[in-house]
């Protein structure tokens, strides 16, 4: 856990500005994106910004990552893979994010996106971050 | 015929930016719209940095202006007719923008057929050979797509936008 890096996170100006809100319950943690009238890409449909449910998407990535272990530093994105599965709509945002694995210096990150409902995502995210994970003394084994 | 795809996309391609709220949220511009390549940039602000130490744009901004300028390349491929919806879109950090420098997209339609259209993009903060991000994408004509343009063409030619 990153308590303090999180927190760094969360108020950097973009992801303040942005509304990001993270609920957490012990080592589970939920991403909420509230709606907002800025976050609307097609004003038409109207659905959100594929650019701003993808930035929201890595946020998550990068906050779980730093509730699942002590980092020294920010998680940095080296790549990002965006499935839209549905248009998300003019509505709040939840996404849960699984690190699939965490090395010394990489980590591969999932992340699911829904709306109304959890078995009907709206996009998923595959990532890889750098990251700096706290040094320990060296484990037996 | 190509002129025909070019008045569309100089009369159609700033409404796509300027009546977008987050396009518009985050200061995006269009540089140029042509069949072959649409740039477009994002500009740097300080309500736009991800990580305070460094000053560096968060990586949202270059997903959304990247995502943003692959759809209208997609819709330049397209033909400047249809208004696509992103597939998916796969994005390379190659770098950390440098602070203070704006970042401009330049994005082409690789392939479009029926209804999916093939884009890659590169984001540079300066020099397009020292790229901050490369990306490439897929889009495709939906029916919310196609319904939300058929609502665009007739607010457009009954005179309420534009």
């Amino acid at each position: 856990m990153s308590q303090a890096l999180i927190e760094t996170l969360m108020s950097a100006p973009y992801v303040a500005r942005f509304g990001v809100r993270l609920d957490r319950k012990g080592n589970e943690l939920t991403g909420v994106l509230p709606f907002k009238d800025h976050l609307v890409g097609n004003p038409l449909i109207p659905a959100l910004h594929g650019g701003a449910v993808g930035a929201f998407l890595e946020i998550v990535a990068a906050a779980s990552l730093m509730a699942s272990q002590p980092l020294q530093r920010l998680p940095k994105p080296i790549d990002v893979a965006i499935d839209y599965l549905r248009p998300a709509r003019a509505q709040d945002v939840y996404a849960r994010a699984v690190v699939a694995r965490s090395g010394r210096r990489v980590a591969n990150v999932r992340v699911e996106a829904w709306q109304g409902r959890i078995d009907a995502p709206v996009a998923t995210l595959h990532g890889h971050f750098l990251i700096t994970p706290e040094r320990r003394a060296p484990e037996a084994g | 015929m190509t002129d025909d795809i070019q008045s569309r996309l100089d009369s159609i391609t700033p409404l796509i930016i300027d009546g977008s709220p987050h396009a518009v949220a985050l200061g995006l511009s269009l540089e140029s719209a042509t069949p072959g390549q649409v740039v477009m940039s994002a500009p740097y602000d300080d309500s736009l940095i991800g990580d305070p130490e460094s000053g560096t744009l968060h990586g949202g901004v270059v997903t959304a202006l990247l995502d943003h300028a692959c759809g209208m390349a997609a819709f330049a491929g397209f033909g400047a007719k249809d208004t696509p919806a992103t597939l998916d879109l796969r994005i390379d950090y190659l770098r950390p923008a440098k602070p203070g420098l704006d970042i401009t997209a330049e994005a082409s339609c690789l392939k479009s057929h029926g209804l999916v259209a093939f884009v890659r993009a590169t984001a540079h903060d300066g020099d397009p050979d020292d790229p901050v991000a490369i990306a490439q994408a897929a889009f495709m004509i939906t029916k919310a797509s196609k319904a939300a343009q058929e609502k665009a063409r007739r607010a457009y030619t009954e005179g309420q936008i534009g």
